[in-house]
């Protein structure tokens, strides 16, 4: 039986369908991800009456340490199936990041607490369950990096085979860390936006279940979870300001859209009016480009930066994070490799965590745009650190070593460390 | 001159199924009007009411963004691929 014929047994009670974002045409639920109209992406539809009269704060909380605690609100049938675990990742409170910057009261969501140690676990298990669903037996996937390791991962675990694409130039880690799983992965001479490019074409001939293409509808909710789980973990509160690396524009959007459906169906006593920044790097920032430039084209770019994960010149969600900051009145900027490596830097420093180089970008976007006014000390600010430090050790390892090497006796110490109090 | 216009997936219907569409043309924006003109329907799928590729649409030539060349200006030499591919989420 293929795959599409499946798709539509798969009908969840509190989903309506998939409607375009551009256009708004409607469509049955299916592994397809663009308006056959307008080229739009699709998006979930959910009857959140019917989600509102299911779920509750009790519920939720009685539910599981991971983010299918939120299930009612995803687009996924029966869970969790594909699960090592993904969510509920540590709210920590930043005081002394804060202090360094003049801001008030600063929180990081460190969603390298995931099992493969990125936000992206939070889309591949959605995205996978479903693919479960449909009935297909190839995970595959575009990646710059985290979304390679995630799906190796979860499609091992899930008894999937699996094909990854990504550039050929990515940091060993994250090359280790996908292939140790056991799937193919396939290295191409060139950069994300041409590993997509191909998936694009491939997932017209194969019917694999591409995470990012045509299980993006469903792959992209898993997003959301993070401000529910934010929301759920100030107490059933937003924070004032959110800070949110952006590549395609994707994870920034779901936040956004995360806290507005919590109140949508009942879980937020007031309408959320939370200001939304997105962070990117110097070398890859169509989208901080156009909101500097006011402008409502959205430019493709040429990726040259460290903080490869971010590096997505083409952005397809980008129109809709544009928006999104705007509308909310949030900030947007770009920021220096060096000011990258400072960024990570500066969160280790400061509070024990050590983010990869797209945490970086957040970092130092957060600095300049505290700086600029933009976040201001009166706000609680919530900053989203999505991937580990291990991944991207090279950014770091030329300014990281031992404090000194010496002889193991207590004369060498002394020689090196002066310390006045014992 | 004769170039190939590779159909997405998407798109198939309007092309009888075909992958691939051989048009006469020295231009993307030619080589889209003849595709127009060989398969009615292409047009209004590809371009919104002002006449501008739609946002989401992504066209290549020889495996370059129009976009990172003259956009639909962009010439075409004799035998050359235009892939038309849609935006796809990031990773």
């Amino acid at each position: 039986m293929s795959p599409v014929t499946d798709a539509t047994a798969v009908e969840s009670k509190t989903v309506l369908g998939l409607r375009c974002r551009e256009c708004g045409r409607e469509f049955e639920v299916a592994p397809i991800y663009t308006c056959e109209w307008c080229f739009g992406p699709l998006e979930v539809a959910y009857d959140y009456d019917a989600i509102g009269r299911i779920t509750s704060r009790e519920r939720i909380a009685a539910g599981p340490a991971s983010l299918w605690r939120y299930a009612d609100l995803l687009p996924v049938a029966s869970n969790p199936s594909v699960d090592l675990g993904t969510g509920f990742t540590p709210l920590v409170r930043a005081d002394r990041l804060a202090a360094e910057l003049g801001l008030g009261e600063v929180l990081i969501k460190n969603d390298t607490r995931n099992p493969t140690n990125s936000f992206k676990d939070r889309v591949v298990t959605i995205a996978l369950s479903k693919a479960l669903e449909f009935g297909f037996k190839v995970a595959a996937c575009a990646s710059t990096g985290n979304l390679a390791n995630s799906v190796a991962a979860h499609a091992a675990h899930a008894g999937l085979r699996s094909y990854v694409f990504i550039p050929s130039n990515l940091e060993q880690g994250k090359v280790v860390t996908t292939s140790v799983y056991g799937g193919n992965v396939v290295a191409i001479e060139g950069n994300y936006d041409d590993v997509n490019r191909l998936c694009a074409e491939l997932a017209g001939i194969y019917e694999w279940a591409f995470v990012n293409v045509n299980m993006r509808p469903f792959y992209a909710e898993g997003s959301k979870t993070l401000a529910f789980e934010t929301a759920e973990q100030l107490g059933w509160q937003v924070p004032d300001h959110v800070v949110v690396p952006a590549a395609s524009g994707s994870l920034l959007t779901k936040i956004q859209k995360g806290f507005q459906e919590l109140h949508r169906v009942g879980l937020l006593d007031e309408e959320p009016n939370v200001r939304v920044s997105g962070a990117q790097a110097l070398g890859c920032s169509p989208i901080a480009t156009a909101f500097i430039e006011e402008s409502d084209t959205i430019r493709p770019v040429k990726p040259d930066t460290i903080a490869k994960s971010l590096a997505i010149g083409n952005p397809a969600d980008g129109y809709f994070a544009l928006d999104a900051v705007r509308k909310s009145g949030g900030g947007f900027s770009s920021v220096t490799d060096g000011e990258i490596v400072e960024g990570m830097e500066l969160l280790a420093r400061t509070e024990g965590i050590f983010a990869e180089t797209a945490g970086g970008v957040t970092i130092a976007t957060l600095q300049k745009l505290a700086a600029a006014g933009v976040i201001r000390a009166d706000e609680r600010v919530v900053v989203y650190i999505t991937g580990h430090g291990l991944k991207t050790i090279e950014a770091v390892a030329a300014t990281s070593g031992p404090t000194a090497t010496i002889a193991p006796n207590l004369d060498a110490f002394h020689a090196a460390f002066d310390i006045e109090d014992h | 001159m004769a170039v190939t216009v590779r159909i997405p997936t998407q798109l198939r219907s309007l092309s009888g199924d075909a992958a691939e569409v051989e048009v006469e043309a020295a231009t993307v924006a030619e080589a889209l009007k003849a595709l127009e003109d060989k398969h009615p329907g292409f047009g209004e799928r590809l371009f919104d009411e002002k006449g501008e590729l739609r946002r989401f649409v992504n066209v290549f030539v020889a495996d370059e963004d129009i976009r990172f060349m003259q956009g639909i200006d962009t010439a075409l030499a004799a035998g050359t691929t235009v892939s038309i591919v849609p935006a796809v989420a990031g990773g």
